[in-house]
C-alpha cells in the first residue's frame, strides 16, 4: 500500500514534468511555426539589410507565411542576399512580388515583408525576387535630413 | 623561530594543497564508479523510485511556489522597465527567456540543492555514522549499487524535470501579473514569446543545463555524504558543505555553459 502511493506520487510528478517540457517545446517556443509543412525556397538580393537576421519572420499583408533561412554576401554585386523559406500552402505569390527590409515599431526586430505584384507567374522554388528595398538605417536618415535643415536654412 | 613558523605555513599549505587534490580525485573516481552502477539502479528501479519521491515529489512544493513567485516578479518588473520604451508587449518574451535560459536551471538547482541534496548528504552521513553502510558490506551488499546509486540516478532524473516546471510556472506567473493584473495584451504576451523562443537555442540548451546542473548536484551531495567523517558533527559539516558547494559549482557551471552555447566573443 505504502508502496503503491509512492509509485502513484512519482507518476504523477514524472507526468508533470513531462507536460511542463511539452508546453515549453508547444506553447513557449518557436518549434511548432519552424517546423510546420513543407516548404519553398525563395532568394532576394537587397542593398542594405542592416539588423536582418537569421530567422526573422517573412510577412505579406503582417501575416507570418515564412522564416529567413540565410543571410551571405554577394562580393560581385556587392549586395546581400537572403534566402527564405516560405510554407507551401503560400504558394499564390506572383513572380514580380517584392521584398522589402521592414522594423516592427521603433526598437523592434526587422523583419522581411513580401508585397505582391500583378504577374499571372508565380513564385516557386529557387525564384530569386528582383524588386527589393532596403533597410531603413537611421543615421543615414538623420543625415539626409540635417543635410536639408542645413541647405534650407542658406534661403 | 620566523623561519620555523614560516615552514610550518608551508607545510600546511602544502598539506590542503594535497588533500584538496587528492578528494577531487576521489570523488572522480567515485562519480566514475557510480554511473558504472546506475545501471544496476536500473534493473532495481523501485529502489530508484523511492528516491525520486524524496527528492522530486517532496522537492515540488518550494518549486512550484517559487517559480511563481520569480516570473510574478519578473512580470512586474519588466513590465515597470519595458513601458518605458514603449514595449510591454514584449513582456512575454523577457519572462521567457530569462526563466527557459537562465533562471529556471539555476534557481532550480539551487533550490534542489539545498532541499534534497542536503538531505541525501544527511542521510547517507548518517548511516555511515551509525555504520549501516559498514554492516551492509558486511552482509556482502555493496552500498554503492544499494543506496547510493539509486539516490544519485534520481536526483538526476529529477532534477530537469523541476526546472521544466519552474519555468513554466514562472511564465504563468508572468502571465498572471502582466496580462491579468497590468493589462498587457494576451495575445501579444504568446505571440511575441513563441516567435522570439528558439526551441534549439533556448529551450534545449536550457535542458541541457538543468541535466548538467542535477548530475553535478547529486554527485556532490551523494559524495559528501558517503566522504562524511562519520559523527554528529562530521555531518552537519558535510550537509552544509554539500550546499555550499552544489551552489558554487551550479553557479559557476552556468556562465560556462552559457559562454559554450551563446559564445564570449
Amino acid at each position: 500500500m505504502q508502496v503503491r502511493t509512492v509509485e502513484i506520487w512519482v507518476g504523477l510528478f514524472v507526468a508533470t514534468g513531462f507536460a511542463a517540457l511539452f508546453l515549453l517545446a508547444m506553447q513557449v517556443s518557436n518549434l511548432t511555426t519552424v517546423t510546420a509543412g513543407s516548404s519553398y525556397l525563395v532568394k532576394a538580393r537587397f542593398e542594405n539589410i542592416a539588423g536582418l537576421k537569421v530567422r526573422a519572420p517573412v510577412t505579406v499583408a503582417g501575416v507570418t507565411v515564412g522564416r529567413v533561412t540565410d543571410i551571405s554576401y554577394d562580393s560581385d554585386t556587392y549586395q546581400a542576399v537572403v534566402s527564405m523559406r516560405i510554407g507551401s500552402q503560400y504558394d499564390k505569390l506572383p513572380d514580380d512580388t517584392s521584398a522589402s527590409v521592414l522594423t516592427s515599431g521603433l526598437v523592434g526586430e526587422k523583419y522581411v515583408g513580401l508585397e505582391p505584384g500583378g504577374d499571372t507567374e508565380m513564385l516557386k522554388n529557387g525564384s530569386v525576387i528582383k524588386l527589393t528595398q532596403s533597410s531603413l538605417v537611421l543615421e543615414n536618415l538623420i543625415g539626409k535630413f540635417l543635410f536639408n535643415k542645413a541647405s534650407g536654412g542658406g534661403k | 623561530m620566523a623561519g620555523k613558523a614560516l615552514r610550518g605555513f608551508f607545510e600546511r599549505l602544502g598539506n590542503q594543497v594535497t588533500s584538496g587534490v587528492w578528494q577531487l580525485g576521489f570523488a572522480a573516481r567515485f562519480f566514475g564508479y557510480m554511473l558504472l552502477h546506475s545501471g544496476t539502479a536500473l534493473r532495481r528501479f523501485s529502489l530508484t523510485i523511492r528516491e525520486i519521491y524524496f527528492s522530486g515529489v517532496l522537492s515540488l512544493i518550494i518549486i512550484l511556489v517559487s517559480g511563481l513567485f520569480v516570473g510574478m516578479v519578473l512580470g512586474l518588473q519588466g513590465y515597470h522597465t519595458l513601458e518605458r520604451y514603449g514595449s510591454s508587449e514584449a513582456l512575454g518574451v523577457l519572462v521567457a527567456l530569462s526563466l527557459v535560459r537562465e533562471l529556471g536551471p539555476v534557481v532550480a538547482g539551487l533550490l534542489f540543492a539545498s532541499r534534497a541534496g542536503s538531505a541525501i548528504t544527511a542521510e547517507i552521513g548518517l548511516m555511515k555514522a551509525t555504520e549501516q553502510l559498514s554492516g551492509m558490506e558486511m552482509m556482502a551488499v555493496d552500498p554503492i549499487k544499494r543506496v547510493l546509486a539509486p539516490r544519485f540516478l534520481g536526483g538526476v532524473i529529477s532534477m530537469p524535470l523541476l526546472a521544466a516546471i519552474f519555468s513554466i510556472v514562472g511564465i504563468y506567473g508572468g502571465y498572471f501579473v502582466g496580462v491579468g493584473l497590468l493589462g498587457v495584451d494576451q495575445g501579444s504576451y504568446w505571440s511575441q514569446m513563441q516567435s522570439m523562443v528558439d526551441f534549439h537555442d533556448d529551450v534545449l540548451n536550457g535542458i541541457i543545463k538543468s541535466v548538467v546542473f542535477g548530475i553535478v548536484a547529486t554527485w556532490i551531495a551523494v559524495f559528501e555524504g558517503y566522504d562524511a567523517v562519520p559523527t554528529s558533527e562530521g555531518v552537519s559539516r558535510a550537509t552544509t558543505r554539500t550546499v555550499v558547494h552544489t551552489s558554487l559549482a551550479v553557479l559557476g557551471l552556468d556562465f560556462v555553459l552559457t559562454a559554450l552555447m551563446y559564445g564570449v566573443s
